[in-house]
């Protein structure tokens, strides 16, 4: 393993998959629809992340189970969000019911 | 009597991006600490460990590369993980391109570099008030120079305390990131088509979810903007047609 080849790469791609789109369009405006379309890209990419963290927490397996602490603390987060739009109170209650779940569990 | 914009000096747009980013780095911190913690176990060496965080800087990456280590596979295959669960930046940096396009490269490649899920969301609704002020990338700036600081911080103390946790990734702490990003996506889903987009996206990534080099994330984010572009579309199409009907119901009240 070359480690300094590897932090090398990633950081290129990285790097470039943040700074391509920002160079390039510059001077290119996207088509409209597609331009639209950005605006639903915070939430879903977003979502895309959570969900299959909710539900799959390991092995790529299905677990609506009460054990799985993921699924439920996110449902609860995802409640006090909707309820009083507040991230700092919504990352507090989520990560507190979360520790407890996995306390009592 | 005019509006002027509340925040029109560089420095207060500075500090109004570091105030928004407050909640985000305390959800960032948990999950800083465990990549430290976990980093030394799955192989990587100090300076490795930390380098991941000071020159990738990219949280999630940061985490899959780091256990494809630990399993052996080769560089290019890491790095090619890398490019495709990173690839949601594209989509970032393409939303925020229309606001940066008059930065000069001074501005453009250290916002670039910087640019992580939780500024961009951060700095995407700040563009999007209409408020005038001619200094958003200094919120952007704030934002983003105070993520990576803390991102910093976090990581190197999980590096020195993680020698001394035993199985670190069994505490869970990775919820942190998850119920951070949900306290962030609520608020962007204001109607149905958003409300529709999102669930979508959430099943497909679901279902997707097995796909080599994680990229049922890219799949997932793709097939939910497709969608809400359908909606906009089908409303777009709707809204045309009663326009035609009701500019036909003129005409004929018209030759009536």
């Amino acid at each position: 393993m070359n480690e300094f080849l590897l932090i090398l790469g990633m950081a290129g791609v990285t790097f470039g998959a943040r700074y391509v789109p920002l160079a390039l369009l510059r001077r290119f405006t996207l088509p409209d629809p597609l331009r639209r379309g950005l605006a639903y890209v915070p939430p879903v990419v977003l979502m895309a992340i959570v969900a299959p963290a909710m539900l799959l927490p390991a092995d790529n397996r299905l677990d609506i189970s009460l054990g799985n602490a993921y699924l439920w603390a996110g449902l609860f987060a995802f409640a006090i969000a909707w309820r009083w739009k507040n991230l700092l109170l919504t990352i507090v209650a989520g990560m507190g019911l979360f520790l407890l779940w996995r306390l009592m569990g | 009597m005019y509006t002027v914009s509340p925040i029109s000096t560089p420095r207060a747009e500075f500090w109004a991006g570091v105030r928004a980013t407050i909640p985000l780095l305390i959800g960032a911190a948990p999950f800083g600490l465990i990549f430290g913690a976990l980093a030394l176990n799955s192989g990587l060496s100090l300076a490795g460990a930390a380098g991941f965080s000071a020159i990738v800087f990219a949280g999630s990456a940061q985490f899959i590369a780091a256990g494809l280590v630990a399993s052996g596979v080769s560089v290019g295959f890491i790095i090619l993980t890398t490019l495709i669960v990173n690839l949601r930046h594209a989509l970032y940096a393409a939303t925020l391109a229309p606001h940066t396009a008059h930065l000069p490269q001074r501005w453009l490649i250290p916002l670039a570099f910087w640019l992580t899920d939780e500024t961009f969301v951060v700095v995407a609704s700040h563009y999007a008030k209409k408020d005038g002020s001619p200094h958003k990338h200094w919120y952007f700036f704030g934002s983003a120079i105070f993520m990576y600081i803390n991102w910093q911080a976090w990581t190197w103390l999980g590096i020195l305390v993680g020698q001394s946790i035993p199985n670190p990734g069994a505490w869970g702490l990775d919820f942190a990131l998850v119920v951070t990003f949900i306290g962030m996506l609520v608020p962007f889903v204001a109607n149905r088509k958003m409300l529709l987009a999102v669930l979508v996206a959430g099943v497909v990534a679901v279902l997707v979810n097995g796909l080599p080099n994680k990229m049922g994330l890219m799949v997932a984010s793709l097939v939910g903007v497709a969608v809400g572009v359908g909606l906009d579309w089908l409303e777009g199409k709707g809204r045309g047609a009663k326009n035609r009907s009701e500019a036909d119901a003129t005409r004929i009240g018209e030759s009536g």
